[in-house]
């Protein structure tokens, strides 16, 4: 598994072709949500864009109606930071981020993460390796599993980017 | 008070609980406990959003955590809706509500 280490002012990580393809994957998800599968009825939305005012359906009509649109944008553009950093093609890579680009990627993994959170139904305490073993046991093919795998690999990804930032 | 004469006003009773009124409070931008946001995430984005010290921040994280959210900043109501929608932004679950 790749992890993000600090090379003076770059941040770098070598991917195998399967982590880029996975990395591809849940980014062009994401794009997909904000775009043309935008649904304020899916919780997905609901989490990626918060009422302002739980108890103020105008007043958080009114926030959303002036802050969505960049907000939208924003993290269709952290998205994009992903897949535009990304080695071409079907092959693995090397890939180096600035200071910049570092904050957007783990903005976007954090985006990828809180929508596999919701699908996935993550509650507080939540043990991921039990929820995998119980998975496995159930069916070692199942989309689930693998679900369940791409996002511990998306926590550890952005934990080590994280780390390399905060060294 | 400066110089000039204060017409005479006889003094006001006020009440034994004095309460500021609603509409003078400030407003405040509240951070919900979520299970899939990390906890260095979380601190990190304090630090880097309001310019908090690593303590401060650790500190609001760990009152997100443990009670279920934290009050992380407080001011004029366009300035918290600013907050909320930046802490959107990284993904952290925000509100805005009268202090």
């Amino acid at each position: 598994m790749s992890m993000f280490r600090r090379q003076g002012d770059r941040y770098v990580a070598t991917f195998a072709v399967d982590e880029v393809r996975v990395l591809r994957k849940v980014a062009s998800e994401v794009v997909g949500l904000l775009t043309d599968g935008f649904d304020h009825g899916d919780p997905v939305v609901g989490r990626l864009f918060p009422e302002a005012y739980p108890d103020d359906v105008a007043g958080s009509a009114e926030f959303r109606r002036y802050t969505e649109g960049d907000l939208k944008t924003a993290k269709i553009d952290q998205a994009g930071a992903i897949l535009a950093a990304l080695p071409d093609g079907e092959a693995g890579g090397e890939v180096r981020l600035d200071a910049e680009a570092a904050e957007a990627w783990l903005r976007a993994l954090n985006d990828a993460r809180l929508a596999m959170g919701v699908r996935l139904e993550i509650k507080d305490g939540t043990d991921l390796g039990e929820e995998l073993d119980e998975a496995v046991a159930e069916d070692p093919t199942s989309s689930r599993v693998f679900q369940l795998s791409v996002y511990a690999y998306l926590g550890y990804l952005q934990e080590s980017l994280l780390n390399a930032l905060i060294d | 008070m400066g110089g000039m004469a204060a017409p005479q006003v006889a003094p006001v009773e006020t009440p034994d609980t004095e309460e500021v009124p609603v509409s003078d409070r400030p407003w405040v931008t509240i951070v919900w406990d979520d299970p899939v946001n990390l906890m260095t995430y979380v601190t990190w984005v304090f630090q880097k959003l309001f310019g908090y010290s690593r303590e401060k921040a650790e500190q609001l994280m760990l009152d997100v955590h443990h009670k279920g959210k934290a009050v992380v900043s407080s001011g004029a109501r366009e300035r918290m809706e600013h907050d909320a929608s930046q802490l959107h932004a990284y993904g952290l679950w925000a509100t805005v509500d009268r202090s």
